[in-house]
């Protein structure tokens, strides 16, 4: 095994980041900004409706959620539609205890083969976003363009007209994208993507038709990752919640506002054993003065209009 | 070969007294890791950056949560603490994120190398190659904070058979790569003279984290579990006790207040040596490097 001695070459060892998708910055060097009414944290509740179809590939990867046994995995299928059909019910139960309207990602497949499903997210005024056709068609480097924009274009359409909403925002199954796709959301439309981890405020992002923005939704402290990947009780995910949100609302009274995002998937925390938890947590943090429970829409434009111009 | 004979053979409980200043019973270090991943690198033979095609969008945005938003937080905890750092530093970071290492350098924390990126991977390379590779995190680091590289970690743990031999030769002082001691030891290389800082992967928040898959909560109990015991030993002869860090991971916020406390607990205590890893490297060099050495008890050659 030889190297060859431009791998000790660096092109982009620079001021800044190793591309111009968006600028270096750090969160606690920018203006602090307010929430409406004073508030100091944005909850942002974030669930998932998604659809894994029996015969899935897996390909460049198979995503979290993804079937396991030999075809068919009756068993896995059937355990992520209880999502759709139990869980997201138990949800929604108990974000209207505290009046919280979430934004839901929604699988293009799950608004056509269950349309009373999205009608009901619609009518409790939900905002809805995008997260793709299905979760076996990633957004991938290996996609060719046009394959990939006819993926967002169809994906959106279908959203659009099934939830007569603008549909803003975009989180890609399994956050992964192409090297184009923030190019293709921006030319259709989205303002927001929830796919990069690296920041607890939104900030923009650079795309061939012009700006869009990053919203922080984190993938490290969801329920799949916290109760099926790490094997937490319930009561672990529920005190990390709670932690999350002490350590942004302690940060928020010097910082400024910040974004508290709840990611879910109603297969995973809409079970019987574990919705108290997230019930708990919520009980928690709307306990608190200066909570903001908002959409991701809702919290782009008071956050953009918070920005000095 | 079968065995890298980096250290003689030296029993717990048959060596030379370990003095720290001020008859402190643990040199306690806490070495957060400041790197930077490159999105899309050139591949090293051996090893791939990312595990999912590029860009690896997510995966990249986690490790650049570190340098964007956990970094600063946990910079605030410590200092609430009193408790310096030891920058196991990708030197790179020193162009790409000069106000990280300005905050670091001007809280009078220790620069030490982890390479140039985290995405640069030692194996394959020929000694010359190293070679520019050691001395761009001698020069970086001098550039930028004025400090002379001590102490090494290698890259994302990646080596040759010469890296140890070629870091003394090089004038550093010691190496955070063996895991075979609770205190310092002598490390044999060709030239030169190499301390090896006990580091930890136990208590290395990536193995906590990302490989054992435990709670935030249930990190600070394990810290304060191996506090309690190296403490308690330490009465005898002076142990170490190192937190290596990665801010992308202890500095979210959901993991941020139950390390605060352990760490509290931690120097909150009497006859603890706030220290930094040059620091600790040059006392055991003063005091205990030969003794040590004296002590060591060759290894036998297996069949």
């Amino acid at each position: 095994m030889t190297i060859p001695d431009d791998y000790l070459q660096y092109a982009q060892r620079r001021y800044g980041m190793d591309h111009d998708r968006y600028d270096w910055s750090m969160l606690s060097d920018r203006k602090p900004v307010t929430w409406p009414n004073g508030a100091r944290v944005a909850l942002w509740v974030v669930p998932a409706l998604e659809w894994f179809p029996l015969d899935m590939q897996g390909k460049p990867f198979k995503p979290p959620g993804a079937m396991q046994t030999a075809y068919p995995d009756l068993r896995h299928y059937t355990l992520r539609d209880y999502g759709n059909r139990v869980g997201i019910f138990r949800i929604m139960q108990a974000l209207e205890r505290h009046g919280i309207r979430a934004s839901v990602a929604v699988n293009a497949a799950v608004a056509i083969r269950y349309p009373s499903l999205l009608k009901a997210c619609v009518a409790r005024h939900w905002e809805v976003i995008a997260n793709g056709q299905d979760m076996d068609n990633l957004h991938h480097g290996g996609l060719a363009r046009e394959t990939e924009k006819a993926l967002v274009a169809n994906t959106l359409q279908t959203l659009r007209a099934a939830s007569g909403q603008p549909v803003r925002g975009w989180l890609s199954p399994a956050k992964s994208e192409s090297a184009a796709t923030l190019d293709l959301l921006r030319e259709a439309g989205v303002d927001y993507v929830c796919d990069w981890v690296n920041d607890d405020m939104p900030y923009p992002m650079r795309a061939a038709g012009g700006t869009l923005h990053a919203m922080p939704h984190p993938v490290d402290i969801d329920d799949y990752t916290i109760l099926v990947q790490n094997h937490h009780t319930e009561d672990d995910f529920r005190d990390q919640l709670c932690d999350q949100f002490d350590v942004l609302y302690r940060e928020s009274q010097t910082q400024g506002g910040r974004v508290m995002a709840i990611s879910l998937h109603p297969w995973v925390i809409g079970q019987p054993y574990r919705i108290r938890a997230l019930e708990e947590a919520l009980a928690h943090v709307m306990g608190h003065a200066g909570v903001w429970a908002a959409t991701g829409s809702e919290i782009l434009d008071a956050w953009t209009a918070a920005q000095p111009s | 070969m079968r065995d890298p004979g980096l250290y003689d053979y030296l029993p717990y409980d048959q060596r030379p007294q370990i003095r720290w200043p001020g008859g402190a019973r643990v040199a306690f270090w806490v070495a957060p890791n400041i790197e930077f991943y490159e999105i899309d690198p050139p591949r090293n033979p051996a090893r791939a950056a990312w595990a999912r095609p590029t860009p690896d969008v997510l995966n990249y945005s986690y490790r650049d949560y570190g340098n964007r938003a956990g970094f600063m937080r946990l910079f605030e905890a410590m200092r609430r603490c009193n408790m310096r750092g030891s920058v196991s530093l990708n030197v790179a970071v020193c162009e790409h994120h000069p106000e990280v290492i300005s905050a670091c350098a001007d809280a009078g924390w220790e620069f030490y190398s982890h390479g140039t990126y985290n995405t640069r991977y030692l194996m394959g390379m020929t000694e010359a190659q190293e070679r520019r590779v050691i001395q761009d995190s001698i020069d970086t680091i001098h550039k930028h904070t004025g400090q002379k590289l001590d102490g090494w970690l290698a890259p994302a743990l990646t080596y040759t058979d010469n890296t140890l031999d070629l870091v003394a030769e090089m004038g550093l002082a010691y190496v955070c790569d063996l895991f075979h001691d609770d205190q310092p030891g002598p490390v044999k290389v060709k030239k030169g003279r190499l301390t090896s800082v006990p580091y930890s992967l136990e208590m290395n928040d990536v193995i906590v984290y990302n490989v054992n898959l435990v709670s935030p909560r249930r990190y600070a109990d394990i810290l304060k579990r191996q506090f309690d015991r190296l403490y308690a030993e330490g009465e005898h002869s002076g142990t170490v006790m190192c937190i290596p860090l990665h801010p992308y991971l202890v500095g979210q916020p959901y993991r941020m207040a139950a390390f605060e406390e352990a760490l509290s607990y931690i120097t909150g205590h009497e006859g603890v040596w706030l220290a930094t890893g040059r620091e600790i490297a040059q006392h055991f060099n003063d005091h205990s490097y030969d003794a040590f050495a004296a002590a060591s008890q060759p290894v036998g050659e297996a069949p």
